[in-house]
């Protein structure tokens, strides 16, 4: 039968984990390559590190825990931002090991009580999805894809031009802040699809992609959910049949289809230039 | 330095790099911090000022090519986010782009990436952006350096439609140009002060051009920045 990888129930969660999260991730990272800010992903991942490990700590959820470590964190990375523009650079570079080094240090904390498998969440092992994890993923995921539809106009207009955003009335601060909670929540939900340490390329890879290719922002936006979630599905299914690491396997078929739309987009672009001198 | 500007008027802030007129725009608009006195618009004090509609800027060329694409009419959009940022573009805001892009002559672009316009036309997108708000203010900061003579005419005839409108114009430059018989009053900035407030045809305004403009001169004096 063609569609096997369907009958497991841990694949029906891990195809739908990883559909939501390949979907919603470009759709915040594209606001984040605008702004040049495409490792605040990785930063993010980093300071959830500490989360995970919290919830182990507290024997509770690690998602649950992590989506809050990694927002609080991100507040705070864009208070740093705003307010303490010299050294902010050192500032959040400070943070962001601070989370690894805090996640590590209470996970040896908490490793008396339970066995926890670090590796599982710096590389993502979709299989282990339990129903309340895939739960909150799609809820969450609900959530930032509306806040994204929503406020798509505004987040434009302060990623292209935020002073021009500001005398505009738009409230930069408060959006700012939000597109950076936004970001927190996409690491954290899609932590368990790529993993932590690969959560950045499934934000920003898509979005590199689509822009080889497109030639406006909206286009851009949907060609990359597009491919976000494409690559996230196929990776999924190809690591079922292969049993390879599912994480692993999405980055690299991302980074493929990007490879590929240089070599079209330099293509087309040549095409053009000849018909012109022609 | 206390400065007034009335209403439905044409005032041009001239002075060389670092005299001061960016930063002066800057602090009308909340953009730059003022650590003394107070800056009013339209008779209420700026941070207590929300109709933010009637206010219109063109900052000073900032073109990144290299960013997520974007069409000349989604950056244009942006201008109407000043009468709400969270509601749904209506008929009337996609009719108010539309004309905007037309006025700067832009139309036959309005659907290609902002990324395939020469400097001159990014900066015709970013004026029409400013008009889509349809401001009562507009505040420009030098809106023709760099720019080739045909933009420049473009703008000033776009210029000119705002200002029978009743629309009142600040803009910053090094040299008035195809813009000079709009204009209603000039202020000259030297080193953070104003040093000369009054007539565009005061004897002044030329002997400034003449000597502090570095693009008049093929080779700038001592001590001239020049970015």
């Amino acid at each position: 039968m063609i569609f096997e990888f369907l009958e497991p129930a841990f694949m029906q969660r891990a195809l739908l984990a990883a559909l939501v999260v390949g979907l919603c991730a470009p759709l915040v990272g594209i606001f984040l390559v605008q702004r040049r800010l495409s490792l605040m992903g990785d930063g993010l991942g980093h300071i959830a590190l500490t989360g995970v490990a919290l919830g182990f700590l507290l024997q509770t959820n690690p998602v649950a825990t992590a989506v809050i470590v990694a927002s609080i964190g991100a507040i705070v990375v864009e208070i740093i931002r705003a307010y303490g523009k010299t050294s902010g650079d050192v500032a959040l570079a400070v943070l962001f090991y601070g989370g690894i080094a805090g996640g590590v240090l209470l996970i040896g904390l908490s490793s008396k009580k339970s066995n926890v498998n670090l590796l599982s969440y710096l590389f993502g092992s979709l299989t282990t999805v339990s129903k309340f994890d895939i739960a909150l993923i799609v809820a969450l995921a609900v959530v930032i894809f509306f806040a994204t539809l929503l406020l798509k106009k505004s987040l434009f207009a302060l990623c292209h031009d935020s002073e021009f955003a500001q005398v505009s009335g738009i409230p930069v601060k408060l959006l700012s802040m939000l597109l950076a909670v936004m970001t927190a929540v996409t690491v954290t939900i899609a932590m368990r699809v790529v993993g932590l340490l690969l959560v950045s390329a499934l934000m920003i890879i898509p979005v590199a992609t689509a822009q080889q290719i497109s030639k406006s922002f909206s286009g851009t936006r949907i060609l990359s959910a597009a491919i976000g979630s494409f690559g996230a599905v196929s990776g999924v299914i190809t690591s079922f049949y292969f049993d390879l690491a599912p994480g692993a396997l999405i980055v690299v078929i991302v980074i493929f289809l990007f490879i590929s739309s240089i070599g079209f987009s330099s293509y087309t672009r040549r095409r053009s230039l000849r018909l012109q001198v022609r | 330095m206390t400065l007034g500007i009335n209403s439905s008027s044409v005032v041009a802030i001239l002075g060389s790099n670092g005299s001061g007129k960016s930063t002066f725009v800057k602090a009308c608009l909340g953009l730059a911090p003022i650590y003394k006195g107070t800056v009013s618009i339209f008779g209420t004090e700026f941070s207590h000022f929300k109709d933010r509609d009637r206010l219109g800027y063109v900052p000073q060329r900032i073109h990144d090519a290299m960013g997520i694409p974007a069409t000349v009419s989604e950056v244009v959009e942006s201008g109407r986010l000043s009468h709400g940022w969270l509601r749904r573009f209506t008929q009337e805001d996609k009719e108010k782009i539309s004309h905007a892009i037309e006025v700067v002559g832009l139309k036959d672009r309005e659907n290609d990436s902002i990324n395939t316009l020469s400097g001159g036309q990014y900066q015709r997108t970013l004026i029409a952006r400013a008009l889509a708000s349809e401001p009562d203010l507009l505040f420009l900061d030098e809106p023709t350096a760099g720019v080739d003579l045909a933009t420049q005419n473009v703008f000033a005839e776009a210029l000119k439609h705002l200002v029978q409108g009743g629309t009142t114009v600040v803009l910053v430059s090094h040299e008035l140009g195809p813009l000079r018989p709009l204009i209603d009053r000039v202020i000259m900035f030297r080193e953070g002060r104003v040093s000369f407030d009054g007539s565009p045809d005061a004897e002044a305004v030329d002997s400034h051009i003449f000597h502090d403009h570095p693009h008049s001169s093929s080779k700038p004096a001592e001590g001239w920045e020049i970015s």
